[in-house]
């Protein structure tokens, strides 16, 4: 004897989080079942493991019939197959388009392609992510970055209109398509025990400082590309390291600003030229803005490192030589608040 | 030329990819209406096409009108090959051929193919206009009015009743043409579909021609099914209710036209200002079966099992009735007054022979089985003493070439001043019935006369009245009248049953059948009989007997809900005995004993059931005769009829016995006991109404559910099926209570079982019904407050006249009305919040209301027919992927067509049809599913004020709906 079929139907959706949770995180239907097993919801309603294995197949099926239109989610609002309230709409694509943190640590800044696809397996059994939720994550960025591609306009407005998301999450997005798009590396050793968040602010950043659509708020793909008439000024930031007596009248003057209000002083008069050559160096070299290490040394407190930061953008406008006020701040401002975002434990 | 049909299309939506090569589709599409095609223009390579059609205008008769759908199709254009076709749509115009409905369709349709299923939607337009036609001899009957609701519909009253309607059409299935060897199945299956679709259009306009004639102008109750008879033919067959209704102008007040369960619609009825005569009925049913094939045509009466009937009733003033007219009433609530008294169950079933039929091509043989079934249940109703049959439906089940028809419904005595003139014809008037009783004790009194009842039975003077006499348990296929006094919750009550046989053919597997049937009824109505006990009720209401059949078996379901009636004696408890004494050991009698009552007590505590206590038990009240016991004997051993009978009214004794002579029995027992009651929060039936529950929140789900067991043991007994079956069904309710626990309190109205044995090893059951939230609070405060509110005089007589409880509890029901939407209105304003969705919320139920809401206007009745298929079944997820696919994209049209005719609800929807057939190693499977309902405009009863504009513009209903959780 055994079921043969087994469906239950509502006029109105019925979706559970509690599953609709444990299907995104790739969870097999016997493994749901345990998991909510054990967590108690066999005592509400008197249920059995039967009972609880039909109803978990059940909302499994309905979830994937969903998925279809989850991939657009403007869809859901006009389709006519569920009857599903909007508040529960708003739910389903918010949790759907949620990632995990770790695992998209491992993919920011990779190519959005089939090579990275193939190497999801690498990444789950590193994240312990299973695949299957790897899977949606790195399908989401990849439908995310298609579609955002090809529009004009602000990159986190157009994400969130196309797919309905929330602010925070759309922002998160903007972020991933912006690495994506740039490649920039993240997963240097050095820079391991960055989080997600902390790339996300620095790439906030850079869209909103850097980009083409700083400028211009009507250009394709403004908020993705870098604004390349900046970069080539940057460039000329270079003579702040190569003229030796810039390098010195600006050393002198954070040195006084600097002197007698940290512990610290001693080393960072001394690290100065090499510091001011890595902050240099990015600006004219911006392929890897994130290669900020220099500034890092286990004995500067978030503090000194924000008063040193402070002192070394503004000494540079009072040296008279050094015609590049506009880009030093644009270039510096950006920089600053990423160094202190990353300038944690 | 009457009329003048107009349609547009607007634009398509979400359309599928058909050109590979670019991603995109070139759609056209075609209109079809009778013979006459238009197509729009090609929309080349888009997924969401504007064609902005011109208007395409069909010159017709309304008589095609009433009979064709409006057939549209939209394909894939494509220049080298032929067309490649993406899907269709059928509208059925019916709901814009009388004035009172919608005035125009519009909005998007799902389209849907066969094979694929839902296809993206299109955008249309509809219109007709219609010219007046005065000729007397048209084939036509535009302006009658149908509804699926079984009862008077809110908005209207009813100024006549003028009975029963019934029709049948046949006609050859086309899935069984020689045709359908050669054609792909997508062709078959829209054969079918089209077929069916004018086949119910044809049927629906015979029935309006025979309400014209009667002089009505609505069919109420309105019941539609399809026998797929195979070889022999597809039989489209439906009964009604003809009335002539008057539509309440809007102004009227919320109260006039509710028939909502809460409130007594009193003002339904023009002439019901006087408290009618109430009078009594009497409990029992009446059950027969009667076999026979073409061979031996005569019904054989005789064959009643249980209880047997006995004809002689001559000093009965019999209501002499009609020849060749049915005082039938497909109806299961009425309006107060209109029932005096109810007699009980009556039902017979026959078992046919498909492939006997002479002229399978045409009605006549089909015609005259009904005929004869009809003709025995008025037989039974007479012998009940009553002259007309409530809440009647008819139904079939049909395996191979054996069928049985069933039919059952309520043998009534109704109130003739609601009648036309000689449809029922009440000879004489009974001196019984001239002392007007108190109207919520009355339908029980029994009807016919004590000194020549049909079949034994226990009477004892009315609980309430102390007048009449009254039975000691009622069984009826009706609603709790809103009048009656009831203790307590009522609950779901269900009896299943599973009997082998061997596999026959022709003739022996009829007469084996036959045979089997009053066995089943017997022991169907048994277990019936105890778990109402058991539950220390005494009353069943919307009883429905479904028995269903198989190759090697027959399946049995009876449910009911399960009520305490007041005004009917408490009912005594079940008791254990051996055989003989020193059969079984003692103690093990006495731990079943100890169970049992343990059960009754929990029971009793669980559904509220605290009647109230006689003040001094006898006083003024002699209770007459001493009471009878009746044993219940196991039919399965050698018992006959006749000793059923020789049993059934022996012993002085006011337990019900149950006697354990075998290990079977035992089994039984247990068997009894199995049944969980509802987990907390949760109650559950299979009516209208929920006794003892009347303060809905606006919390509403409705769902269909199906599940097959496939049974691998061959060698199974019946006690080993039996437990099967029980189990099947015990676990689908349980996955309900589960699935729907977010919404405790609350509880599953008119749970509807529908038992199939879809091949040799299959058993099937589905089920549709709704849950819907109540407030508990105002539950508790209503039992609490009642004395209160009645003011102190009241409550102590109360105590000592039980008359004055009856009027007592009737008007706390009032009070509770009132209660009621003040809560209602805060629920609905705080899920209000949800809106802005493109696609209006249309809500489905099963109920002839939706609580918190008022229905504003009907338009039309929703009746459509689906096929699917499939030759990738592991693709699409199993057989439960594909079905549930199949039923989300019912819904689905359902409520593109209810949003299209401009309504935000279906009421009174039903599944009637729910065919599965599968291959796994084929990959295949098929299913046919057909749904009816009304649909309906219906709006917040808070906000009395925008109904007459909406009910004007008749287009604006979905704004009005709040989210349904």
């Amino acid at each position: 004897m055994s079921v043969e079929l087994d469906v239950f139907v509502g006029n109105t959706t019925i979706m559970d989080e509690e599953v609709y949770q444990l299907w995104l995180d790739g969870y097999t239907v016997n493994d749901a079942v345990k998991v909510r097993m054990e967590g108690g919801v066999m005592d509400e309603c008197e249920a059995s493991k039967d009972v609880l294995l039909s109803d978990t197949m059940d909302q499994y099926r309905t979830f994937q019939m969903c998925e279809r239109l989850l991939h657009s989610p403007a869809k859901l609002a006009n389709q006519l197959l569920f009857q599903i309230p909007p508040h529960r709409q708003i739910m389903l694509i918010e949790r759907y388009y949620a990632f995990d943190d770790t695992f998209v640590r491992e993919v920011l800044g990779k190519k959005l392609s089939k090579g990275t696809k193939k190497d999801l397996d690498d990444i789950s059994a590193k994240t312990s992510v299973t695949l299957k939720s790897c899977r949606r994550q790195f399908d989401n960025f990849k439908r995310v970055f298609k579609v955002v591609e090809e529009l004009k306009g602000p990159l986190v407005e157009n994400i969130r209109q196309h797919f309905l998301l929330s602010d925070k999450l759309a922002r998160d997005y903007a972020a991933i398509v912006f690495f994506a798009n740039n490649r920039f590396e993240t997963g240097k050793r050095k820079l391991q025990y960055l989080s997600f968040q902390d790339f996300a602010f620095c790439a906030g950043q850079l869209i909103s400082n850097w980009t083409v659509g700083a400028v211009d708020n009507m250009v394709e793909d403004m908020d993705v590309d870098l604004d390349k008439e900046f970069l080539q000024e940057l460039k000329e930031l270079k003579i702040l390291i190569t003229d030796k007596d810039l390098l010195d009248q600006h050393k002198s003057l954070v040195c006084t600003a600097l002197r007698g209000k940290t512990k610290v002083f001693i080393e960072m008069e001394g690290s100065f030229k090499n510091l001011s050559r890595g902050l240099i160096n990015i600006a004219a070299n911006i392929s890897l803005p994130l290669r900020l290490y220099p500034c890092r040394s286990d004995r500067w407190s978030a503090a000194d490192m924000k008063l040193y930061l402070t002192h070394y953008t503004n000494s540079a406008h009072i040296l008279d030589t050094f015609k590049h006020q506009v880009v030093w701040d644009r270039y510096m401002g950006v920089v600053k608040s990423c160094i202190f975002k990353m300038y944690h434990d | 030329m009457p009329g003048k049909l107009k349609a547009k299309i607007v634009a398509g939506r979400h359309l599928p990819v058909m050109d590979r090569a670019s991603d995109l589709t070139d759609a056209f599409v075609e209109v079809k209406f009778g013979n006459t095609t238009f197509k729009t223009d090609v929309c080349p390579k888009s997924l969401n096409p504007q064609w902005n059609s011109e208007w395409f205008k069909f010159e017709v008769d309304d008589e095609d009108l009433q009979d064709e759908p409006l057939q549209i199709t939209v394909l894939d254009h494509d220049t080298y090959s032929a067309n490649d076709a993406i899907g269709k749509v059928y509208i059925d115009i019916d709901p814009l051929l009388y004035s009172e409905a919608a005035s125009v369709i519009s909005g998007w349709f799902p389209i849907y193919d066969t094979i694929h299923g839902i296809r993206g939607e299109i955008n249309v337009i509809v219109k007709v206009e219609l010219f007046n036609d005065l000729n007397r001899f048209r084939q036509s009957s535009c302006g009658v009015k149908f509804f699926c609701t079984t009862c008077i519909p809110q908005c209207y009253r009813a100024t006549l009743v003028h009975g029963f309607v019934e029709e049948l059409v046949v006609n050859e299935d086309p899935e069984y043409q020689w045709i359908d060897r050669i054609r792909t199945p997508r062709a078959s299956n829209e054969a079918r579909q089209r077929l069916i679709s004018l086949m119910s259009g044809e049927l629906q306009r015979k029935i309006g021609l025979k309400v014209l004639e009667m002089g009505g102008n609505a069919v109420v109750g309105y019941l539609q099914c399809f026998d797929l008879e195979g070889e022999s033919g597809l039989v489209v067959r439906a009964i009604g209710t003809a009335c002539t209704l008057d539509k309440l102008s809007s102004g009227t007040p919320a109260s006039n036209a509710c028939n909502s369960p809460s409130k007594d619609g009193k003002e339904a009825l023009p002439t019901s200002s006087s408290p009618p005569p109430f009078s009594p009925s009497k409990p029992c049913s009446r059950q027969s079966s009667s076999s026979d094939t073409d061979l031996s045509l005569t019904p054989k009466t005789g064959k009643n099992t249980w209880p047997r009937p006995s004809f002689p009733f001559s000093s009965l003033p019999s209501p002499t009735l009609h020849i060749g007219e049915f005082p039938f009433f497909t109806l299961t609530s009425f309006p107060p007054g209109f029932l005096l008294h109810v007699g009980g169950v009556v039902s017979a079933r026959s078992v046919k022979l498909l492939d006997r039929i002479h002229n399978p091509d045409e009605p006549e043989t089909r015609d005259a089985w009904w005929e004869e079934i009809r003709q025995e249940i008025k037989s039974h109703a007479r012998a009940l003493g009553c002259h007309a049959v409530v809440g009647y439906s008819e139904s079939t089940s049909i395996c191979e070439e054996v069928c049985i028809l069933s039919a059952s419904g309520t043998a009534a005595i109704l109130n003739p001043r609601y009648m036309r003139e000689g449809c029922l014809d009440i000879g004489c008037t009974d001196h019984r019935f001239e002392e007007p009783s108190p109207p919520n004790c009355g339908f029980c009194h029994i009807p016919y006369d004590e000194l020549n009842m049909p079949f034994p039975a226990q009477l004892t003077y009315c609980y309430h009245c102390r007048r009449q006499k009254v039975p000691d348990v009622l069984f009826t296929t009706i609603d709790l009248p809103s009048e009656a006094a009831v203790a307590g919750k009522g609950c779901l009550i269900q009896a299943r049953l599973c009997r082998l046989k061997k596999k026959a053919q022709g003739e022996a597997n009829a007469t084996a059948i036959s045979n089997l049937l009053p066995f089943m009824e017997y022991e169907l109505h048994t277990q019936l009989m105890n778990k109402l006990k058991l539950r220390s009720m005494n009353a069943l209401f919307g009883l429905h007997i479904q028995i269903s059949v198989g190759e090697n078996m027959l399946l049995g379901l009876a449910s009911a809900t399960g009520v305490y009636l007041t005004a009917l004696p408490a009912p005594g408890g079940i008791q254990i005995a051996g055989k003989t004494p020193g059969d079984l050991s003692s103690e093990h009698i006495s731990s079943i004993q100890k169970r049992i009552n343990d059960t009754i007590a929990v029971n009793k505590e669980l559904y509220q059931i605290n009647p109230p206590e006689l003040a001094e038990e006898g006083v003024g009240s002699p209770i007459p005769e001493p009471r009878h016991r009746s044993r219940l004997f196991r039919s399965h051993s050698e018992s006959s009829d006749e000793l059923s009978e020789l049993d059934l009214s022996h012993g002085k004794k006011d337990a019900f016995v149950l006697e354990i002579d075998d290990t079977d029995a035992v089994e039984d027992i247990h068997s009894l006991l199995i049944d969980a009651p509802p987990p907390t929060g949760f109650y559950s039936c299979n009516t209208e109404n929920m006794p003892g529950i009347s303060n809905w929140t606006s919390g509403v789900q409705m769902f269909t559910s199906v599940r097959v067991l496939r049974l691998s043991n061959a060698n199974l007994t019946n006690q080993g099926l039996n437990k099967i079956f029980t189990d099947l069904c015990e676990n689908l309710l349980k996955s309900f209570y589960f699935k729907l626990r977010s919404m405790i309190p609350c509880c599953l109205c008119h749970l509807n079982f529908t038992v199939a044995v879809p091949e040799e090893e299959l058993i099937q059951v589905t089920v549709t019904a709704v849950a819907m939230t109540y407030d508990k609070e105002q539950t508790q405060e209503k039992t609490a407050e009642k004395p209160i509110n009645k003011g102190s005089l009241e409550a102590e007589e109360q105590l000592q006249f039980p008359l004055e409880l009856c009027a007592d509890s009737s008007s706390s029901n009032i009070q509770t009305a009132s209660k009621i939407s003040e809560g209602r209105s805060r629920s609905l304003r705080s899920s209000r919040s949800f809106g802005g969705s493109s696609v209006t919320v249309v809500k489905m139920t099963p109920l002839s209301f939706l609580p918190g809401t008022r229905i504003i206007k009907y338009l039309g009745i929703i009746n459509m027919f689906f096929i699917r298929e499939t030759t990738s079944l592991r693709e699409e997820g199993g057989v439960s992927g594909f079905l549930h696919s199949f039923i989300a994209e019912v819904f689905a049209m359902v409520r593109a067509h209810v949003a299209a005719l401009g309504g935000n609800a279906v009421v009174s929807y039903s599944m009637k049809e729910c065919v599965f057939m599968e291959n796994p190693n084929k990959n295949q499977a098929q299913c046919l599913i057909n749904v009816s309902g009304d649909a309906v405009i219906c709006i917040s009863e808070t906000d009395q004020e925008s109904s007459a504009s909406t009910a004007n513009t008749g287009q604006t209903g979905g704004s009005e709906t709040d989210g349904a959780t």
